[in-house]
Protein backbone atom coordinates (compact mmCIF):
# COMPACT_ATOMS: atom_id res chain seq x y z
CA UNK A 1 0.00 0.00 0.00
CA UNK A 2 2.63 2.28 1.03
CA UNK A 3 4.65 1.28 -1.78
CA UNK A 4 1.38 2.22 -4.12
CA UNK A 5 0.60 5.52 -2.83
CA UNK A 6 4.68 6.34 -3.56
CA UNK A 7 3.95 5.45 -6.86
CA UNK A 8 1.08 7.93 -7.41
CA UNK A 9 2.75 10.20 -5.31
CA UNK A 10 5.78 10.29 -8.34
CA UNK A 11 3.03 10.61 -11.09
CA UNK A 12 0.91 13.22 -9.88
CA UNK A 13 4.46 14.71 -9.45
CA UNK A 14 5.36 13.78 -13.02
CA UNK A 15 1.75 15.26 -14.26
CA UNK A 16 2.98 18.61 -12.40
CA UNK A 17 6.04 19.15 -13.88
CA UNK A 18 4.66 18.32 -17.44
CA UNK A 19 1.71 20.65 -16.88
CA UNK A 20 3.92 23.13 -15.50
CA UNK A 21 6.27 22.67 -18.60
CA UNK A 22 3.26 23.34 -21.33
CA UNK A 23 1.99 26.21 -19.34
CA UNK A 24 5.68 27.84 -19.76
CA UNK A 25 4.86 27.26 -23.11
CA UNK A 26 1.31 28.77 -23.50
CA UNK A 27 1.22 31.17 -21.26
CA UNK A 28 0.49 34.90 -22.24
CA UNK A 29 3.56 35.42 -23.73
CA UNK A 30 5.16 33.63 -27.45
CA UNK A 31 8.67 34.66 -27.29
CA UNK A 32 10.03 33.37 -30.82
CA UNK A 33 13.39 34.24 -33.30
CA UNK A 34 15.49 34.58 -30.69
CA UNK A 35 18.96 35.72 -32.85
CA UNK A 36 22.18 37.52 -32.34
CA UNK A 37 24.89 38.31 -35.03
CA UNK A 38 28.40 36.81 -34.73
CA UNK A 39 30.99 39.55 -33.63
CA UNK A 40 33.24 40.61 -35.94
CA UNK A 41 36.65 39.88 -35.16
CA UNK A 42 37.93 40.77 -31.37
CA UNK A 43 34.59 43.17 -30.43
CA UNK A 44 33.30 42.81 -27.18
CA UNK A 45 29.75 44.35 -28.09
CA UNK A 46 26.90 42.27 -29.27
CA UNK A 47 23.27 42.78 -30.57
CA UNK A 48 20.93 40.12 -29.68
CA UNK A 49 16.73 40.35 -31.15
CA UNK A 50 13.81 38.79 -30.42
CA UNK A 51 10.01 38.74 -31.58
CA UNK A 52 7.60 38.76 -28.62
CA UNK A 53 3.97 38.60 -28.25
CA UNK A 54 1.71 39.07 -25.26
CA UNK A 55 -1.89 38.58 -25.17
CA UNK A 56 -2.54 40.62 -22.18
CA UNK A 57 -0.07 43.79 -22.29
CA UNK A 58 3.61 43.62 -20.45
CA UNK A 59 6.71 45.44 -20.81
CA UNK A 60 9.84 44.14 -21.04
CA UNK A 61 12.14 45.41 -18.34
CA UNK A 62 15.79 43.63 -18.57
CA UNK A 63 17.78 40.68 -19.73
CA UNK A 64 20.74 38.76 -18.66
CA UNK A 65 22.80 36.20 -19.88
CA UNK A 66 25.91 33.74 -18.97
CA UNK A 67 27.95 35.24 -22.52
CA UNK A 68 28.39 38.40 -21.60
CA UNK A 69 28.63 40.58 -18.56
CA UNK A 70 25.64 42.97 -18.89
CA UNK A 71 22.68 42.76 -21.53
CA UNK A 72 20.91 46.15 -21.20
CA UNK A 73 17.59 47.16 -23.59
CA UNK A 74 18.81 49.49 -25.83
CA UNK A 75 17.61 51.44 -28.69
CA UNK A 76 19.18 53.11 -31.94
CA UNK A 77 17.77 56.59 -32.99
CA UNK A 78 18.46 58.61 -36.07
CA UNK A 79 18.46 62.19 -35.12
CA UNK A 80 19.32 63.74 -38.50
CA UNK A 81 22.13 61.58 -39.85
CA UNK A 82 23.63 61.31 -36.38
CA UNK A 83 23.42 57.79 -34.58
CA UNK A 84 22.61 57.62 -30.99
CA UNK A 85 22.33 54.62 -28.68
CA UNK A 86 20.48 54.91 -26.25
CA UNK A 87 19.51 52.98 -22.83
CA UNK A 88 15.73 52.45 -22.05
CA UNK A 89 14.20 51.53 -19.02
CA UNK A 90 11.62 49.52 -20.69
CA UNK A 91 9.97 48.08 -23.97
CA UNK A 92 6.09 48.25 -23.89
CA UNK A 93 4.53 45.34 -25.14
CA UNK A 94 0.91 46.22 -26.25
CA UNK A 95 -1.93 43.29 -25.82
CA UNK A 96 -1.78 41.19 -28.85
CA UNK A 97 0.91 43.19 -30.61
CA UNK A 98 4.01 41.39 -31.71
CA UNK A 99 7.19 43.92 -31.18
CA UNK A 100 10.01 42.68 -32.91
CA UNK A 101 13.59 44.44 -31.76
CA UNK A 102 15.71 44.25 -34.87
CA UNK A 103 18.83 45.95 -36.27
CA UNK A 104 18.16 49.61 -36.43
CA UNK A 105 16.15 49.99 -33.40
CA UNK A 106 15.64 48.18 -30.20
CA UNK A 107 18.25 46.14 -29.75
CA UNK A 108 19.32 43.87 -25.96
CA UNK A 109 23.24 45.15 -26.21
CA UNK A 110 25.48 42.57 -24.84
CA UNK A 111 28.31 43.87 -23.49
CA UNK A 112 31.71 42.76 -22.16
CA UNK A 113 31.55 39.19 -23.50
CA UNK A 114 33.71 36.05 -22.22
CA UNK A 115 33.81 34.84 -25.53
CA UNK A 116 33.80 36.25 -29.18
CA UNK A 117 30.11 34.94 -30.46
CA UNK A 118 30.51 32.22 -33.57
CA UNK A 119 27.74 31.45 -36.33
CA UNK A 120 25.77 28.55 -35.03
CA UNK A 121 26.47 29.14 -31.64
CA UNK A 122 23.55 28.99 -29.06
CA UNK A 123 23.52 30.72 -26.09
CA UNK A 124 20.94 30.69 -22.89
CA UNK A 125 19.00 34.56 -22.23
CA UNK A 126 16.94 35.67 -19.52
CA UNK A 127 14.41 38.11 -20.48
CA UNK A 128 12.80 40.02 -17.42
CA UNK A 129 8.64 41.19 -17.75
CA UNK A 130 6.53 43.31 -15.40
CA UNK A 131 4.06 40.97 -15.13
CA UNK A 132 5.24 37.14 -16.78
CA UNK A 133 8.29 37.24 -14.43
CA UNK A 134 11.50 35.99 -16.36
CA UNK A 135 11.21 33.64 -19.22
CA UNK A 136 14.35 31.58 -20.59
CA UNK A 137 15.11 31.99 -24.38
CA UNK A 138 17.65 30.08 -26.74
CA UNK A 139 19.44 32.96 -29.18
CA UNK A 140 20.84 31.51 -32.22
CA UNK A 141 23.86 33.62 -33.68
CA UNK A 142 23.88 34.40 -37.23
CA UNK A 143 26.12 35.64 -39.50
CA UNK A 144 28.21 39.03 -38.73
CA UNK A 145 25.87 41.41 -40.11
CA UNK A 146 22.70 39.22 -40.58
CA UNK A 147 19.40 40.81 -40.63
CA UNK A 148 17.25 38.60 -39.36
CA UNK A 149 17.00 35.56 -37.57
CA UNK A 150 17.72 32.96 -40.39
CA UNK A 151 16.74 34.70 -43.42
CA UNK A 152 20.00 35.52 -45.04
CA UNK A 153 19.95 36.16 -48.86
CA UNK A 154 22.02 34.07 -50.95
CA UNK A 155 25.44 34.93 -51.38
CA UNK A 156 26.00 36.54 -54.76
CA UNK A 157 29.03 35.20 -55.47
CA UNK B 1 17.68 83.60 -11.56
CA UNK B 2 18.92 84.29 -15.43
CA UNK B 3 17.66 87.66 -15.84
CA UNK B 4 20.17 88.76 -12.10
CA UNK B 5 22.90 87.15 -14.08
CA UNK B 6 25.55 89.40 -16.03
CA UNK B 7 25.76 87.88 -20.11
CA UNK B 8 28.95 86.91 -20.64
CA UNK B 9 30.38 84.43 -22.80
CA UNK B 10 31.45 82.11 -20.25
CA UNK B 11 28.60 81.67 -18.61
CA UNK B 12 27.22 77.90 -19.09
CA UNK B 13 24.40 78.87 -20.59
CA UNK B 14 25.98 80.25 -23.26
CA UNK B 15 27.98 77.50 -23.84
CA UNK B 16 24.94 75.19 -23.96
CA UNK B 17 23.52 77.66 -26.56
CA UNK B 18 26.37 77.64 -28.84
CA UNK B 19 26.97 73.85 -29.02
CA UNK B 20 23.15 73.50 -29.33
CA UNK B 21 23.35 75.95 -32.00
CA UNK B 22 26.78 73.79 -33.61
CA UNK B 23 24.95 70.54 -33.28
CA UNK B 24 21.82 71.70 -35.27
CA UNK B 25 24.46 73.78 -37.87
CA UNK B 26 25.85 69.91 -38.18
CA UNK B 27 22.44 68.65 -39.09
CA UNK B 28 21.44 70.62 -41.15
CA UNK B 29 24.57 70.54 -43.39
CA UNK B 30 24.14 66.91 -43.18
CA UNK B 31 20.73 66.91 -44.56
CA UNK B 32 21.54 69.46 -47.21
CA UNK B 33 24.23 67.29 -48.25
CA UNK B 34 21.99 64.07 -48.51
CA UNK B 35 18.86 66.13 -50.02
CA UNK B 36 21.42 67.55 -52.59
CA UNK B 37 23.47 64.23 -53.78
CA UNK B 38 21.29 61.67 -53.10
CA UNK B 39 20.59 61.14 -56.78
CA UNK B 40 23.98 62.55 -58.20
CA UNK B 41 25.28 61.57 -60.76
CA UNK B 42 28.70 62.01 -62.40
CA UNK B 43 28.80 65.38 -62.34
CA UNK B 44 31.82 66.30 -60.21
CA UNK B 45 32.82 69.22 -61.69
CA UNK B 46 29.36 70.75 -61.08
CA UNK B 47 29.38 69.39 -57.59
CA UNK B 48 29.52 72.53 -55.25
CA UNK B 49 30.85 70.78 -52.31
CA UNK B 50 33.33 68.23 -54.06
CA UNK B 51 35.64 70.80 -52.16
CA UNK B 52 33.93 71.12 -48.84
CA UNK B 53 33.79 67.47 -47.83
CA UNK B 54 37.05 66.03 -47.93
CA UNK B 55 40.73 67.12 -47.41
CA UNK B 56 44.12 66.33 -45.82
CA UNK B 57 44.54 63.65 -42.86
CA UNK B 58 46.94 61.30 -41.42
CA UNK B 59 45.77 58.40 -39.78
CA UNK B 60 47.38 54.65 -39.69
CA UNK B 61 45.83 51.58 -40.85
CA UNK B 62 44.80 48.22 -39.40
CA UNK B 63 48.34 47.03 -40.16
CA UNK B 64 49.84 50.03 -38.50
CA UNK B 65 51.17 51.28 -41.57
CA UNK B 66 50.45 55.54 -42.21
CA UNK B 67 47.10 56.18 -44.49
CA UNK B 68 46.72 59.82 -45.57
CA UNK B 69 44.09 61.15 -48.06
CA UNK B 70 46.57 60.67 -50.73
CA UNK B 71 45.79 56.95 -50.44
CA UNK B 72 42.28 57.66 -50.92
CA UNK B 73 43.53 58.08 -54.73
CA UNK B 74 43.29 55.51 -57.66
CA UNK B 75 40.01 53.92 -56.60
CA UNK B 76 36.28 54.88 -55.97
CA UNK B 77 36.30 55.24 -51.53
CA UNK B 78 33.33 54.57 -49.56
CA UNK B 79 34.29 56.28 -46.23
CA UNK B 80 32.44 55.56 -43.33
CA UNK B 81 33.24 56.52 -39.92
CA UNK B 82 32.13 54.53 -37.12
CA UNK B 83 33.12 52.74 -33.24
CA UNK B 84 33.40 48.76 -33.03
CA UNK B 85 32.16 48.95 -30.19
CA UNK B 86 28.73 49.70 -31.97
CA UNK B 87 26.34 46.58 -32.46
CA UNK B 88 23.60 47.55 -34.46
CA UNK B 89 24.65 50.54 -37.48
CA UNK B 90 28.13 50.05 -37.73
CA UNK B 91 28.08 46.06 -38.69
CA UNK B 92 24.94 46.53 -40.88
CA UNK B 93 26.32 49.23 -43.29
CA UNK B 94 29.68 47.61 -43.52
CA UNK B 95 27.95 43.78 -44.17
CA UNK B 96 25.94 46.05 -47.02
CA UNK B 97 28.81 47.56 -48.48
CA UNK B 98 30.95 44.76 -48.35
CA UNK B 99 27.75 42.28 -50.02
CA UNK B 100 27.21 45.31 -52.60
CA UNK B 101 30.63 45.51 -53.65
CA UNK B 102 30.80 41.62 -54.30
CA UNK B 103 27.96 42.19 -57.24
CA UNK B 104 30.54 44.63 -58.83
CA UNK B 105 31.71 41.80 -60.88
CA UNK B 106 34.76 43.02 -62.35
CA UNK B 107 34.89 46.68 -61.19
CA UNK B 108 34.72 45.70 -57.49
CA UNK B 109 38.46 46.16 -57.84
CA UNK B 110 38.32 50.02 -58.41
CA UNK B 111 36.39 50.51 -55.37
CA UNK B 112 37.36 50.27 -51.52
CA UNK B 113 35.84 51.04 -48.26
CA UNK B 114 37.49 52.71 -45.64
CA UNK B 115 36.31 52.85 -42.03
CA UNK B 116 37.67 55.60 -40.06
CA UNK B 117 37.21 55.10 -36.25
CA UNK B 118 35.70 57.99 -34.02
CA UNK B 119 36.22 55.98 -31.09
CA UNK B 120 40.71 56.31 -31.30
CA UNK B 121 40.59 55.41 -27.58
CA UNK B 122 39.68 51.81 -28.12
CA UNK B 123 40.38 50.94 -31.75
CA UNK B 124 43.58 50.23 -31.70
CA UNK B 125 45.06 48.79 -35.38
CA UNK B 126 44.98 45.88 -33.76
CA UNK B 127 41.26 45.63 -33.14
CA UNK B 128 40.36 47.27 -36.17
CA UNK B 129 42.16 44.59 -37.79
CA UNK B 130 40.31 41.84 -36.39
CA UNK B 131 36.90 43.22 -36.86
CA UNK B 132 37.19 44.53 -40.56
CA UNK B 133 38.25 40.72 -41.47
CA UNK B 134 35.08 39.40 -40.77
CA UNK B 135 33.23 41.26 -43.02
CA UNK B 136 35.45 40.02 -46.07
CA UNK B 137 35.33 43.72 -48.38
CA UNK B 138 38.48 45.72 -48.95
CA UNK B 139 38.04 47.81 -46.13
CA UNK B 140 41.07 49.80 -45.18
CA UNK B 141 40.24 50.74 -41.38
CA UNK B 142 41.79 53.76 -40.02
CA UNK B 143 42.10 55.01 -36.41
CA UNK B 144 44.88 57.26 -35.46
CA UNK B 145 45.44 60.29 -32.11
CA UNK B 146 42.47 62.03 -30.98
CA UNK B 147 43.31 64.95 -32.80
CA UNK B 148 44.33 62.89 -36.06
CA UNK B 149 40.79 61.42 -35.91
CA UNK B 150 38.85 64.58 -35.19
CA UNK B 151 40.91 66.70 -38.14
CA UNK B 152 39.27 63.31 -40.77
CA UNK B 153 36.22 63.99 -38.99
CA UNK B 154 36.24 67.87 -39.27
CA UNK B 155 37.03 67.25 -43.40
CA UNK B 156 33.89 65.33 -43.92
CA UNK B 157 31.66 67.12 -41.64
CA UNK B 158 31.05 64.58 -39.48
CA UNK B 159 29.88 65.03 -35.77
CA UNK B 160 30.68 62.44 -33.08
CA UNK B 161 30.37 62.90 -29.35
CA UNK B 162 30.86 60.33 -25.93
CA UNK B 163 27.86 59.51 -24.71
CA UNK B 164 28.41 58.04 -20.72
CA UNK B 165 26.59 54.75 -20.02
CA UNK B 166 25.23 54.11 -16.56
CA UNK B 167 27.68 51.65 -15.99
CA UNK B 168 30.78 53.97 -16.38
CA UNK B 169 31.16 52.81 -19.85
CA UNK B 170 30.12 54.78 -23.03
CA UNK B 171 28.61 54.79 -26.44
CA UNK B 172 29.43 57.10 -29.47
CA UNK B 173 26.90 59.48 -31.10
CA UNK B 174 28.15 60.06 -34.67
CA UNK B 175 26.74 60.62 -38.56
CA UNK B 176 26.34 57.86 -40.31
CA UNK B 177 26.52 58.72 -43.66
CA UNK B 178 28.58 57.21 -46.32
CA UNK B 179 30.66 59.32 -48.59
CA UNK B 180 31.73 58.57 -51.83
CA UNK B 181 35.06 59.81 -53.25
CA UNK B 182 35.77 59.43 -56.92
CA UNK B 183 39.59 58.11 -57.94
CA UNK B 184 41.21 61.48 -57.94
CA UNK B 185 39.54 61.81 -54.33
CA UNK B 186 36.66 64.27 -54.90
CA UNK B 187 33.45 63.93 -53.12
CA UNK B 188 31.14 62.70 -55.32
CA UNK B 189 27.93 61.50 -53.31
CA UNK B 190 26.83 59.92 -50.23
CA UNK B 191 24.65 56.97 -48.66
CA UNK B 192 23.17 56.79 -45.99
CA UNK B 193 22.91 53.59 -43.34
CA UNK B 194 18.90 52.96 -44.45
CA UNK B 195 20.19 52.55 -48.58
CA UNK B 196 19.37 48.80 -49.88
CA UNK B 197 22.16 46.63 -50.64
CA UNK B 198 20.16 47.00 -54.22
CA UNK B 199 20.01 50.62 -54.19
CA UNK B 200 23.91 50.86 -53.54
CA UNK B 201 24.79 48.25 -55.97
CA UNK B 202 22.50 50.44 -58.36
CA UNK B 203 24.11 53.80 -58.16
CA UNK B 204 27.60 52.41 -57.97
CA UNK B 205 27.49 50.92 -61.41
CA UNK B 206 25.92 54.61 -62.36
CA UNK B 207 29.15 55.96 -61.16
CA UNK B 208 31.20 53.50 -62.02
CA UNK B 209 29.72 53.59 -65.91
Amino acid sequence: MRLHLGALAAGFGFWLAAAAGAMAQTGDLQITNAWARATPGAAQTAAAYVTIISTTGDRLTGASTPVAQKAELHTMTMDGNVMKMRQVDGIDLPAGQGVTLKPGGYHIMLTGLAQPLTEGQTFPLTLTFDKAGTREVTVTVQKVGSMGPGMDMPMHH
Amino acid sequence: MARSQPTSSGSPRFVLMAAALAGVLVLVAGVLIVIAFRDAGKGVAGNPLAGVIGGKFSLIDQNGKPFTDADLRGKWRLVFFGYTHCPDVCPTALNDLSLALDQLGAKKTQVGIVYISIDPERDTPDILKSYVESFGGPIVALTGTADEVKQAAQDYKVYYAKHPRADGGYDMDHSALIYVMDPQGRFTATFTPDDSEETIVKRLQKLLG
